[in-house]
C-alpha cells in the first residue's frame, strides 16, 4: 500500500531553491499526521554534498541522483528518473515547488504516473486520512478545495507561501542507481540576468508600477533596491513597453506572494489583483483616492507617487542606516 | 509544416467570477468568453511559422458548443481549419482526461509541431500540454519566449526565474507559449468573413474511441469539493500627512514597527 511523502526538491548550481525547504517542511508536517516518512530527492550534477541539508527540514531520507546528464533540467531525464524512483517508493503524496521547472515537470510526471495534480497549492490539509488541497483558480479570484482520487497525489506548492520549519530528522543520503533514459531535448545555453536582481516570484518585497508611473520606473527601482525587493509591473505598463514581460504581475503574468507588495500608480484591474492578492501586506499609492486598488490594500496613500516614492525610499535608507 | 494549435475558450480575465449555488462551479451567465490569452500567442506563432515555411494550421479545441467562437476567432486570425471536440460527456473533464481526449484526436492528425498556451487562465492547471506531449511520446518545451525552426529542429528560449535557457528538440515536438513570444494579430474583417467558410470538423469522444466513463465532470481524478472567495482584507488604513516626507515617515514607521517587515 502506498505510504509516505515524497518531496522533489529543486537546486540550481548546487544551491537549493527556497521553495525546496518549504516543500520539505510541508511534507514533514503532512507525514507527521500520517505517521509516515519523508523521502526527499535531489537531482543534479555535483549535488551530493548539499543533499544532507534537507534533513534539517524534516527529511528522513534523501535520495541524491548525481549525474552529469542532470546538470541542467530536461523534462525527459527528470521525469524518467523520478517516475522510476516513485514507482519503487510508492508514496501517497508527492510535493514539489510550482516553479517554472515544477510546472513543466508535474504535468508530464502526472501523465506518466496517471496521477492527479493540485497545481499551485497554497494550503494542504490532512483530515481523517483525507488530503485536501487549496489552490487558486481563475487567477486567484477563487480558491478551490480539491481532493485527488488514488495515489500518488501530486501537490505543486506556490513558492513563498508555506512556512519553512526546522524539524531535524536523519536526512540519511542514499545514492540510487537510476538511468536517465531517452532524452529528446538538449539544453544548449543558459542566459541568466546579470547583477543581483531579486527574482519576482521569490522576493519578500515587491514594488510594482502601473500606468500612473507614466513610464518612469526610476524611483520604483530605487525603492525596491532600498528594500532589497524586486520590481514588478502591471499589464498596461508592460503593454506600453515600459517594462519587460517577465516583470508583469497579474492573471496573464506572474503570480507573486511576497510579505509586502507596494502598488504604485496601479488602479487595480481585476486581472492585476489576481496576481498579487495573496501578498501578506499590500500598500497602495495612487493619486485617485477612488482607485479600486485601495479596496484590496492594507495601507493606502492617496497622492503623487513621484514625490512619495523617493520620500519612502529616503525613510527606508535612514532606517536601515 | 503541419502545425496544430490547442485552443481553449475561457472567461475573460476582466470578468468578475461568481460562485454558483452548487458551491463547486462558477456562474457562467454573465461571463464574456474569450480565447485563452496564451492560446492567442500560440495561434500567432503558428501563423508566423506557416508564413515563413508554408504548411497548414489546424485549430484543435475541446469545449462546449460555444467554444466554436474561439475556433472561429483563430480561423479569422488566419488558421486554415478547425476540429471541435464536442461531447456533453466530456464537459468538466480534469486536466489529465482533457489531455487524453486531445491526444486521441492528435493521433489521427499528421503534425510537425503542436503549439499550446502554457496554461489556461480558468483552472490554471499548467498541465494539459505536458500531458499531451507525454501521451504522444514527443518532446516538450514549455514557456517559450522565442522559437526558431531549422533542419527539422526547433530551438527555443524558455523563460526561467531570473533568466532563460535555450533548448532544442527534433520535430515533431510540442511547445507552450509565454508572453513575450509575439504580439498576436487581430482578426481582420475580411479574415472574419473568410473564417465562416473554413472547415470545422466536429467529433465526439466516441469518434475518438474514448470511453465516456473515463472523462467528464463525474469522473474527475481531481475533484473540486468547494470554491471559496479569498479572505477579505480589513478596510484599508489611509496614511495621511502634510508633506510627502511626513507621510513616508509614517508609512515606514508602520511597516517597521507594526508589521515588522522592514
Amino acid at each position: 500500500m502506498a505510504q509516505g511523502v515524497f518531496v522533489i526538491t529543486e537546486q540550481r548550481d548546487g544551491e537549493f531553491r527556497k521553495v525546496s525547504f518549504e516543500a520539505v517542511s510541508e511534507g514533514r508536517r503532512i507525514a507527521d499526521g500520517m505517521t509516515a516518512e519523508v523521502t526527499a530527492v535531489v537531482l543534479g550534477s555535483g549535488i551530493e554534498n548539499i543533499a544532507g541539508e534537507l534533513g534539517k527540514y524534516g527529511a528522513d531520507k534523501v535520495l541524491a541522483v548525481d549525474d552529469a546528464g542532470l546538470a541542467d533540467y530536461t523534462t525527459d531525464a527528470y521525469v524518467n528518473v523520478l517516475a522510476e524512483l516513485i514507482k519503487n517508493i510508492d508514496p501517497v503524496l508527492i510535493i514539489l515547488g510550482a516553479t517554472v521547472q515544477g510546472k513543466d515537470l508535474s504535468g508530464r510526471l502526472a501523465a506518466r504516473l496517471d496521477a492527479g495534480v493540485a497545481m499551485d497549492c497554497v494550503a494542504i490539509k490532512l483530515d481523517n486520512g483525507q488530503l485536501t488541497y487549496t489552490r487558486p483558480m481563475f487567477g486567484g479570484k477563487v480558491l478551490a478545495d480539491v481532493e485527488i482520487e488514488g495515489t500518488p497525489q501530486i501537490a505543486a506548492i506556490r513558492p513563498n507561501v508555506m512556512e519553512i520549519g526546522e524539524n531535524a530528522k536523519a536526512g540519511a543520503v542514499e545514492k540510487p542507481e537510476v538511468g536517465l533514459g531517452e532524452v529528446k531535448t538538449a539544453v544548449l545555453e543558459r542566459i541568466m540576468d546579470t547583477g543581483d536582481k531579486v527574482e519576482l516570484t521569490e522576493a519578500d518585497i515587491v514594488v510594482s508600477g502601473g500606468r500612473g508611473t507614466a513610464g518612469d520606473f526610476k524611483a520604483i527601482e530605487e525603492l525596491a533596491a532600498a528594500l532589497g525587493g524586486a520590481v514588478g509591473a502591471s499589464r498596461s505598463a508592460v503593454d506600453e513597453g515600459w517594462r519587460p514581460h517577465s516583470d508583469q504581475v497579474g492573471q496573464t503574468g506572474k503570480v507573486v506572494s511576497p510579505t509586502l507588495y507596494i502598488a504604485c500608480g496601479i488602479s487595480g484591474a481585476i486581472q492585476h489583483l489576481a496576481g498579487m492578492s495573496t501578498s501578506k501586506y499590500i500598500v497602495a499609492i495612487n493619486k485617485d483616492p477612488e482607485a479600486p486598488i485601495f479596496s484590496k490594500a492594507d495601507f493606502g496613500i492617496a497622492g503623487d507617487l513621484f514625490k512619495l516614492i523617493p520620500a519612502i525610499a529616503e525613510e527606508v535608507k535612514k532606517l536601515k542606516g | 509544416m503541419n502545425i496544430v494549435v490547442l485552443v481553449k475558450q475561457v472567461p475573460d480575465t476582466e470578468s468578475m467570477i461568481q460562485i454558483a449555488d452548487d458551491g463547486t462551479s462558477i456562474k457562467t451567465d454573465d461571463i464574456k468568453w474569450i480565447m485563452n490569452p496564451y492560446d492567442e500567442i500560440a495561434v500567432e506563432e503558428a501563423l508566423q511559422i506557416r508564413e515563413a515555411q508554408g504548411g497548414e494550421v489546424t485549430i484543435l479545441s475541446l469545449g462546449a458548443q460555444k467554444a466554436i467562437e474561439a475556433i472561429r476567432t483563430a480561423l479569422a486570425m488566419g488558421a486554415d481549419k478547425g476540429i471541435h471536440l464536442l461531447d456533453p460527456a466530456a464537459e468538466g473533464s480534469d486536466a489529465l482526461a482533457t489531455a487524453k481526449i486531445l491526444s486521441a484526436a492528435l493521433k489521427n492528425i499528421s503534425f510537425d509541431i503542436i503549439i499550446a498556451g502554457h496554461r489556461a487562465v480558468d483552472e490554471d492547471n499548467y498541465q494539459v500540454a505536458s500531458a499531451v506531449a507525454e501521451f504522444l511520446d514527443i518532446p516538450q518545451i514549455s514557456m517559450v519566449v522565442k522559437a526558431e525552426l531549422s533542419d527539422g529542429k526547433i530551438k527555443c528560449h524558455r523563460a526561467l526565474e531570473g533568466g532563460a535557457v535555450v533548448v532544442e528538440a527534433s520535430l515533431p515536438a510540442l511547445i507552450t507559449t509565454q508572453r513575450g513570444l509575439n504580439e498576436p494579430r487581430y482578426a481582420s474583417l475580411p479574415g472574419i468573413m473568410k473564417a465562416k467558410k473554413k472547415p470545422v470538423d466536429v467529433k465526439t469522444i466516441a469518434d475518438l474511441g474514448i470511453d465516456a466513463a473515463s472523462v467528464g465532470r463525474a469522473n474527475r481524478t481531481v475533484k473540486i469539493k468547494a470554491l471559496n472567495f479569498p479572505p477579505q482584507r480589513q478596510a484599508v488604513r489611509m496614511v495621511e500627512g502634510e508633506s510627502a516626507s511626513e507621510i513616508a515617515a509614517q508609512l515606514v514607521g508602520i511597516l517597521h514597527g507594526e508589521t515588522k517587515i522592514i
